[in-house]
C-alpha cells in the first residue's frame, strides 16, 4: 500500500494567504466565544463541592434540584453524567463560609438532602431507589486560585522552553512561527470548549498543554525538512522549498496523526465520562494541529523572511579547507 | 551491512529482560490479605507477634499463604476473601480482647500475588492512585498564623514572669497581631528589660518605640525562629494525624507534607468520610493529675475500683505494665502548657528519659505542685475520645522549677522515644482546615481501571493493524517496538512506584499514539531512500540516521511541555505528566534502538538483499503494478 502518490510538490504556499485568513477568522471566533461565553471551569478551579451519585432508577432531576434549593444550597447544578441513572451535583462555594472547615461538610449535607428526596417522592420513585455516593470532590477557594495560576505558569514555561529550544536548534523565525501557530491551536481548543460550554477540568488542561507540545513537534518535522532542503537543493525559491518540505512529509503527517487520533478516538469511545473531555480536547488539538503546524506555521516562516542564506551562512564563514567539524589542515 | 556492535545488542536484550522482570508483578494480580498494625505508639510490632499470629491462624484452622512483616505492620496473605474475613475476626478477637480499647488495628488489604523472589528484588506492581482503587483524599491547610499566635501568647506569659523575677516594672504586655508590645514608664527600665530579654529570649527581635508618653518595646519573632516554629507545627500535626489514622485501620495511608503549610492525607479503601473527618479533626489532650496513693495501696479499695466503683473524686486506670491505679479527678496541668517533648537520657544515671518543656504558666504550676507533693506520685494521662490512658506515673523526688521536666525510670530508649512522641502527638500544634476533599467509590475505581485499559488496548490494536498492513514487516517491527515501549514504561512505573491515576493511563495511551510517530518517520524515510534508488541496506542505514535528528527535536519539544506540567501540575495533572515524560524517554529508546536492533537481526546479515518488506514503494513516473503489493523495491 502507498496512499500518497504525489508526483509534484503541492503548491501550498500559493494559497498561503487564504490559509492565514481562515486561521485568523477561526482564531477571532474562538476569542469571541471565550470573551462572551467564558470557559465552564470545573470545581477544581472554581472551588465548591461536586458529588457523583448513582441511582437504581433514573431519578427526577428537577425534584432533586428543588429539594437542594429548599435545603439552603445556593445555585446547585444537577445533571446526568454518563447515564440517566448517574447524577452529577455541583454546589458552589458560598462567600461567608470561606475558610471554615464546615464547608468541607457540604457533601454530607447534600447526601442527607438526597436521601429525603427519595423518601418523600414515593409516588414516582420507590424507596429502594436510594442514591449511592460514587465520588465527592470538595475544593476550597484558595486551591482553585492556585491551580489557575499554576496552569498559566505552566503554559508560559512551555512557550518559553519551546521558543528557546527551536531558536537554538533552528532559527528564531522558526521558533516564533511555530509557537504562534500552535498557540492559536490552544486558543481554538479553548474557544470550542467555551462555545459548547464543555467542562474545563485539570485533565483537559493537561491535554491542552500536551497538544501544544505535540503540534510543535509537527512543525518541527516540517521545519527539519525545510532546513534539509535549503542545504541540499539550490536554486529553489523559499516558497518552493516550503512546498517541497510539506509535500515530502505529508504522508508521515497524516499517518502519525491518524495513529494518535486512533488512540484519542479509542479513549472517546471506551474511556467513559471521566476521560471524555480529555479525549475531546486531544481530538480538536490533533485536527487543528495538522492544519496549523503545516499550513499556518509555514506561511508565517515565509512572511518572516526565512531564506537559504540563514542556513548556509555558517559554512561560508569557515576558512578555506576547513571541514564540517572545524578541523583545518 | 547493518549490524549492531555486540554491546548494543546486549543493551537491548538486557533492557527488555529487565523490563519484562519488573512488569511481571502486574500480571499476578492481588490476593486478599489481613494487615495488623499497632494503634498505639507504645506498642511495637515485634517478631514475637508474627509467630503468635501464625499460631492463632493454625488454631482457627485457616491456612495462610505467607506472612510478611515490615517496620510498622504484619501482613498475612490468604487464599480467598472468605478466609480473609475469618482470619480478620480470629486475629481481632485474640489481639484486641477489649474492643473499646484496641491496641492493634486489623485491616483488610490486598497484597500482590507475585512470588517472593520478585518482591525480594523490589519488583512490585504499579502503585494505583485513589481514583483507581477508591478511597478518600484530603488536603489540609495548617493555620501557620495560628501556630505563631499560640507561640506568642505563651511567650507573653514567659516575659511577664521573667520581668517579675528580675524586678523590672512595666505597664503591661499585650499581643498586637504578630508582635508583643511591652509598655514602660521610664527609659532606663526599658533599657534594663531589653538587655534581660535579649539574654533569655534569643528568638525575639526587640525594637524600641514610643507612643505619646509611653515607652514601648515591640518584640517580634525572628525569621529563623518563625520558620522553626512553623516546621515544628507541621511535623507535629503530621505525627498526630499518623496516630489518629492508625486507629482507622487503613491499610496504606499516605500522610505527606505538601508545600510549606499543607498536608495531604490519602486513605485508600476508606468510604466513610464522616468518620475519617471526625478522627482527623479530633483533639487529644494531655493531662497531669495526682495519684491517690493512699487508696491505690489499699487492696480492698482497688478491688472495688477495678469493678467500677472507685472512691469519690478519683478514677481507676490501668497503668502500662498492668498495675491498677487511682488518679484524682482534679487536673493539675493540661497539654496546652506543653511546648515540646523529646526523648533523651538522664544526666546522672544515664537512664532513658523524656524531657518535657512547659511554658511559663505551666512551669509555675508545676513548681508549686511538685514542691507540695514530694514523695508522691503524679500521673501523666493522654485523654482521647473522652477516655484516658496513663502514659506514666512517676514519683516526685524534688521540687521541679524552670519548666523543664524529666520523666525517667523503668523505661527503655524505645519506650522513651515512644512516650515523647505520644506526648508531642497528643494535640495539634496548629489548627487545620480541610481545603480539598475527594472521595472515590471502589466500584468507580475498578470501572476507571477497565475503561483506561480498554481505551489503551483498542487504540493499540487499531494502530497495530494499520502499521502491519501498511508497512508489512517494518510495520511488525514498529508494533513490536511499540510493545517494547509499553513494556519499558510499565516496568519503569512499577520500579519507581509512581502513582498511576486515570489521567496516567490516558497518558500511557497518548504516549503510545505519539510514540508510533518515530517509527512512521523512520519507515517513511526508508521508503523515500528506496524511491530514490538506494540499495536496501543503504536505505535502512540512511533512513534511521536521517530520521534520528527529527525524532530527537520533536521529542524534546514534547518533553518540554511534559516537564512544565510536572513542575506546575498537581493532583491529576502531575499523574499525567509523570507518565507522559517517562513515556517520551522510553519511546525514544524503543522506537530507535530496539526497532533498529530487530531490523538488523532480520536484514543486517544478508549480503545480497533483493528488497525490504516495507510495503509498496511507489516511484514517480513508474506505473505501479497492483499485483506486487507485498513487494519489494529495488
Amino acid at each position: 500500500m502507498e496512499f500518497f502518490r504525489i508526483r509534484k510538490d503541492i503548491p501550498f504556499m500559493r494559497h498561503a494567504l487564504v490559509f492565514n485568513i481562515i486561521s485568523l477568522l477561526t482564531f477571532l471566533a474562538a476569542v469571541f466565544f471565550l470573551a462572551t461565553r467564558g470557559l465552564h471551569f470545573s470545581v477544581e478551579f472554581t472551588g465548591g463541592t461536586l458529588l457523583e451519585v448513582a441511582y437504581a432508577q433514573a431519578p427526577d432531576l428537577d425534584s432533586i434540584r428543588k429539594k437542594l434549593e429548599a435545603d439552603g444550597f445556593a445555585d446547585p447544578q444537577v445533571q446526568n453524567f454518563g447515564s440517566s441513572r448517574d447524577v452529577l451535583i455541583r454546589v458552589p462555594l458560598t462567600k461567608n463560609e470561606g475558610k471554615d472547615t464546615e464547608s468541607a461538610k457540604v457533601g454530607e449535607r447534600v447526601m442527607a438532602s438526597l436521601q429525603k428526596v427519595g423518601a418523600s417522592d414515593t409516588a414516582t420513585a420507590t424507596t429502594s431507589n436510594a442514591p449511592t455516593l460514587k465520588r465527592v470532590e470538595f475544593v476550597g477557594p484558595q486551591v482553585g486560585k492556585e491551580l489557575a495560576e499554576d496552569g498559566s505558569l505552566a503554559l508560559l514555561l512551555v512557550i518559553i522552553g519551546i521558543v528557546l529550544y527551536l531558536a537554538f536548534r533552528f532559527e528564531w523565525r522558526f521558533a516564533v512561527s511555530a509557537i504562534i501557530a500552535n498557540l492559536h491551536d490552544v486558543i481554538i481548543i479553548l474557544g470550542v470548549f467555551a462555545l459548547f460550554q464543555w467542562e474545563f477540568s485539570l485533565p483537559v488542561l493537561a491535554a491542552v498543554l500536551a497538544v501544544l507540545g505535540y503540534s510543535v513537534n509537527e512543525s518541527v518535522i516540517v521545519f527539519d525538512r525545510v532546513r534539509e532542503t535549503f542545504k541540499k537543493k539550490r536554486g529553489l525559491s523559499t516558497s518552493q522549498v516550503l512546498d517541497h518540505a510539506i509535500t515530502s512529509t505529508i504522508s508521515r503527517t497524516i499517518i502519525t496523526h491518524g495513529c494518535t487520533q486512533a488512540m484519542a478516538t479509542s479513549m472517546l469511545v471506551f474511556g467513559g465520562a471521566a476521560l471524555h473531555y480529555f479525549a475531546m480536547a486531544l481530538t480538536i488539538g490533533i485536527l487543528f494541529g495538522i492544519y496549523s503546524s503545516v499550513l499556518v506555521a509555514s506561511p508565517l516562516v515565509m512572511w518572516l523572511g526565512v531564506s537559504r542564506e540563514q542556513f548556509i551562512k555558517k559554512q561560508a564563514d569557515k576558512p578555506e579547507g576547513m571541514t564540517d567539524d572545524g578541523a583545518c589542515v | 551491512m547493518n549490524r549492531y556492535p555486540l554491546w548494543k545488542n546486549v543493551l537491548v536484550v538486557v533492557a527488555l529482560a529487565l523490563g519484562l522482570l519488573y512488569t511481571l508483578p502486574n500480571f499476578f494480580g492481588e490476593v486478599p490479605a489481613v494487615q495488623v498494625s499497632s494503634v498505639k505508639a507504645t506498642i511495637k510490632i515485634e517478631p514475637k507477634l508474627i509467630s503468635r499470629i501464625e499460631d492463632l491462624l493454625k488454631e482457627a484452622g485457616i491456612s495462610q499463604n505467607g506472612l510478611f512483616a515490615d517496620q510498622n505492620s504484619i501482613r498475612v496473605r490468604l487464599a480467598d476473601t472468605d478466609a480473609q474475613l475469618k482470619a480478620k475476626d480470629a486475629i481481632e478477637r485474640a489481639l484486641n480482647p477489649d474492643p473499646t480499647n484496641a491496641s492493634y488495628s486489623v485491616a483488610l488489604n490486598l497484597l500482590s500475588a507475585s512470588p517472593a523472589w520478585l518482591t525480594g528484588m523490589h519488583a512490585l506492581p504499579m502503585y494505583l492512585g485513589l481514583d483507581l482503587r477508591g478511597g478518600v483524599h484530603f488536603l489540609l491547610q495548617v493555620d501557620m498564623k495560628g501556630a505563631l499566635t499560640k507561640r506568642l501568647d505563651s511567650t507573653g506569659a514567659d516575659l511577664r514572669s521573667l520581668l517579675r523575677d528580675k524586678n523590672i516594672r512595666h505597664g503591661g504586655i499585650t499581643r498586637e497581631g504578630q508582635s508583643l508590645v511591652i509598655k514602660f514608664r521610664e527609659a532606663d527600665l526599658r533599657e534594663k528589660a531589653k538587655t534581660a530579654l535579649a539574654d533569655s529570649q534569643p528568638d525575639l527581635l526587640l525594637v524600641e518605640a514610643a507612643d505619646g508618653a509611653d515607652m514601648k518595646l515591640v518584640a517580634t519573632l525572628k525569621l529563623p525562629a518563625e520558620k522553626r516554629i512553623q516546621e515544628f507545627a507541621i511535623k507535629q500535626n503530621i505525627t498526630t494525624l499518623h496516630n489518629r489514622i492508625n486507629e482507622l485501620g487503613v491499610a496504606e495511608p499516605v500522610i505527606q507534607q505538601q508545600g510549606a503549610d499543607r498536608i495531604v492525607v490519602q486513605l485508600p479503601g476508606v468510604q466513610d468520610t464522616a468518620k475519617a473527618k471526625d478522627i482527623l479533626g479530633r483533639t487529644a489532650t494531655l493531662e497531669v493529675r495526682m495519684v491517690d496513693d493512699e487508696n491505690s495501696s489499699n487492696p480492698a479499695v482497688m478491688e472495688q475500683a477495678a469493678k467500677g466503683q472507685p472512691p469519690v473524686g478519683t478514677e481507676y486506670y490501668v497503668e502500662r505494665g498492668g498495675h491498677g491505679l487511682l488518679v484524682k479527678k482534679q487536673v493539675v496541668l493540661t497539654g496546652e502548657r506543653l511546648t515540646d517533648a523529646q526523648a533523651g537520657f538522664d544526666g546522672q544515671t544515664q537512664e532513658a528519659a523524656v524531657h518535657l518543656m512547659l511554658d511559663s504558666a505551666g512551669a509555675r504550676i508545676f513548681k508549686d505542685v511538685t514542691r507540695d507533693n514530694v514523695g508522691k506520685r503524679m500521673a501523666i494521662l493522654l485523654i482521647e475520645k473522652g477516655k484516658g490512658e496513663v502514659v506514666t506515673a512517676p514519683v516526685i523526688r524534688t521540687e521541679i522549677g524552670g519548666g523543664r521536666v524529666q520523666i525517667s525510670g523503668r523505661m527503655s530508649t524505645t519506650e522513651a522515644s515512644d512516650v515523647a512522641l505520644l506526648l508531642r502527638a497528643g494535640s495539634l500544634a496548629a489548627p487545620m482546615d480541610i481545603i480539598e476533599e475527594r472521595t472515590i467509590g471502589p466500584s468507580l475505581g475498578a470501572d476507571n481501571i477497565s475503561k483506561g485499559f480498554h481505551s489503551t488496548s483498542w487504540g493499540f490494536m487499531a494502530i497495530a493493524v494499520f502499521m502491519m498492513s501498511y508497512y508489512l514487516l517494518f510495520g511488525l517491527v514498529s508494533v513490536l517496538a511499540l510493545s517494547a515501549n509499553l513494556l519499558l514504561l510499565v516496568a519503569l512505573l512499577s520500579l519507581l512506584q509512581a502513582t498511576l491515576t486515570l489521567p496516567g493511563i490516558a497518558a500511557i495511551a497518548l504516549t503510545l499514539g505519539m510514540a508510533i510517530d518515530a517509527n512512521v518517520l523512520i519507515n517513511e524515510r526508508v521508503r523515500e531512500e528506496l524511491r530514490f534508488g538506494s540499495s536496501p541496506q543503504a536505505a535502512i542505514t540512511a533512513g534511521y540516521e536521517r530520521a534520528w535528528a527529527t525524532i530527537l527535536d520533536s521529542n524534546v519539544t514534547t518533553l518540554i511541555a511534559g516537564v512544565a506540567l510536572l513542575i506546575f501540575g498537581s493532583g491529576p495533572v502531575r499523574g499525567f505528566a509523570v507518565v507522559h515524560c517517562l513515556g517520551i524517554l522510553t519511546s525514544i529508546f524503543s522506537s530507535v534502538v530496539v526497532s533498529r536492533a530487530m531490523v538488523n537481526v532480520i536484514y543486517g546479515r544478508r549480503r545480497k538483499l533483493d528488497g525490504l518488506s516495507i510495503g509498496q514503494v511507489w516511484k514517480p513516473g513508474v506505473v505501479a503494478d497492483p499485483a506486487s503489493s507485498t513487494a519489494a523495491a529495488k
